[in-house]
């Protein structure tokens, strides 16, 4: 890999800037990136429960070392919720590992921000901007919604590109690699979050593959806005491990189909039909759902606006719980819009600086019983099931007719 | 004929040698795991005991510390950027990786793990390598060798 002036300077200088460009230099070196590019921000992915022991030490050692991040750099949403952990039965010493895990990240310069929706809510990098961003959804968001530039950086990946500023020039960072291999037509009527976060999981499924760009021509008068393009960037990670993919005449670099393609052939097309997304959601589950959960990603503001307005005058029926999470941005703007104290009202729980699916739903699932999970997002379908869950996906205002009842005067 | 000496392990043998696309880290020795499914950190692995754990999973119930282990590729996010070193540093985790495709997360917890992780090879040692086969892994060379079959 050819080093700059400044990259050489770094490892001269030795130290723990020097071991962070080093090992940035063994990920670019087995990708075979031919330098690096430097960033204008990072986004930090870690919590107590996902890299344990292990990953505190080494975060330690970094606050020991002295370094700090040069360029600004975010947290992702973490496994707990502070506020509510008998609430949801967490385990009290993850508290306690939270709280040392957020001194150390404010030593080391990291934002302790807590979420996965920091484009809607931090920052929104511009066309060809290069970032390293560490949660999945955030990273196909910043490629294929903002034009923005990123790998997967996860673990401790985005932290060292936010104590070096810069990242290996590979994959998403290189033009030749953003091109749609593949083309997807998709002729259902798409009206909420949900029909998107459903296309993105049937385009994952099809062209699962994290080099694999897919470019979206859509037949059927549909025009998303950012929280649609949320879900189908959460759901197309979590099914496909992609990165990328384009919207025609909607996404930055997807002025037509030709400038998707890159002017290259397509290996293959296919179609999302009214039948496949009928088919994809579960309209035919009748139950009332044990849990209904509104997450992954974390609601923005008009989501939970939405959510306000479509509760009014409601409540949760018995022997259901509903559930929804959001930053603490959020939260506290939609607390002082009236929103958040609506929904608490009708009886849903309201959680922050977390995503319900990093807070341990199998050991929910054991304590309070819940087998069947209604969500609008395809994303924690798809994560619970490996949980033991039952889950279906509906759209919005549908999660909320099947889990609550008109309040009485 | 090669001579290969390993934790005390004579091995004589003629290997069958097999090139890589991708690889970094240290050269090493060790038993292969194969695995005909993509591998996640997240949900395929017990990383308190370091066993594969999900239920549906080919190997389901093997231990996975000090062997390489082999899969066609990967899926899942953030998870296996953690868990490699949080398993290693209790020595319940993998020696090395092989993998037929893998994404940035693996290549990234592996660089941090400080273990050897490889990608890009033939099909044909996805048909040739068995679990419990003696293999070496040389990223220098971007070779892997069976040893012992």
């Amino acid at each position: 890999m050819q080093l700059s002036k400044v990259e050489q300077e770094m490892l001269d200088q030795g130290g723990a800037v020097a071991q962070a460009l080093r090992q940035q230099i063994a990920v670019g070196d087995f990708f075979d990136a031919p330098h690096m590019v430097e960033i204008a921000n990072a986004h930090f992915t870690g919590d107590p429960e996902v890299f344990g022991e292990a990953g505190l030490e080494y975060l330690e050692g970094l606050t020991l070392s002295g370094v700090s991040c040069r360029v600004p750099t975010t947290r992702n949403a973490t496994c707990v919720d502070l506020e509510q952990l008998e609430s949801f039965n967490q385990l009290s010493h993850l508290s306690e590992q939270e709280l040392e895990v957020r001194r150390t990240l404010t030593k080391l310069g990291v934002m302790v921000v807590n979420t996965c929706i920091g484009y809607q809510t931090v920052y929104q990098p511009q066309l060809g901007e290069h970032v390293a961003w560490g949660d999945t959804g955030t990273v196909a968001y910043a490629n294929s919604v903002l034009g923005a530039r990123s790998n997967y950086e996860a673990g401790p990946s985005s932290l060292l590109a936010g104590i070096t500023g810069r990242t290996p020039a590979y994959g998403f960072h290189l033009d030749k690699n953003r091109a749609a291999q593949y083309v997807v037509t998709v002729t259902a009527p798409l009206t909420d979050p949900a029909d998107w976060g459903a296309v993105g999981a049937m385009i994952g499924s099809r062209y699962r593959g994290y080099d694999n760009v897919v470019a979206i021509v859509l037949e059927n008068g549909s025009s998303p806005n950012s929280d649609d393009l949320k879900y189908l960037s959460a759901s197309i990670s979590s099914y496909g491990s992609m990165a990328m993919f384009h919207v025609v005449g909607i996404t930055p670099e997807a002025f037509s189909l030709e400038q998707a393609t890159q002017g290259q052939d397509p290996r293959e097309t296919s179609e999302i039909t009214a039948k496949d997304l009928a088919e994809f959601l579960g309209w035919d589950d009748t139950d009332i759902p044990d849990v209904v959960v509104f997450t992954a990603p974390q609601l923005s503001l008009f989501e939970v606006a939405r959510l306000s307005s479509l509760l009014e005058g409601r409540e949760v029926l018995d022997g259901t719980t509903v559930i929804a999470t959001t930053s603490q941005m959020v939260y506290q703007e939609a607390e002082r819009q009236g929103y958040i104290g609506v929904l608490l009202q009708a009886g849903v729980r309201v959680i922050k600086d977390t995503c319900w699916y990093l807070m341990d739903p199998a050991g929910q699932l054991r304590d309070f019983g819940w087998q069947t999970l209604m969500t609008s997002s395809s994303k924690l379908a798809n994560i619970v099931k490996a949980h033991g869950y039952t889950p279906t996906v509906l759209p919005v205002a549908e999660c909320i007719v099947r889990s609550t009842r008109k309040v009485t005067p | 004929m090669t001579n290969h000496q390993t934790s005390g392990l004579q091995i004589k043998a003629s290997p069958s040698e097999f090139i890589l696309k991708h690889a970094t880290g240290e050269k090493i020795i060790a038993r292969a795991l194969v695995s005909t499914a993509p591998f996640s950190a997240r949900y395929d692995l017990n990383r308190v005991e370091g066993t594969i754990s999900r239920k549906e999973h080919p190997l389901r119930g093997h231990q996975i510390a000090g062997q390489i282990f082999v899969a066609p590729g990967v899926q899942g996010g953030v998870a296996g950027g953690w868990a490699l070193l949080d398993m290693g540093s209790r020595q319940v985790g993998f020696a090395g990786l092989i993998l037929g495709r893998t994404n940035p997360v693996m290549v990234q917890g592996a660089v941090t793990a400080g273990i050897p992780i490889a990608a890009g090879i033939s099909e044909a040692f996805f048909a040739t390598v068995k679990t419990g086969d003696l293999i070496e892994l040389c990223p220098d060379e971007k070779t892997v060798r069976i040893l012992e079959g």
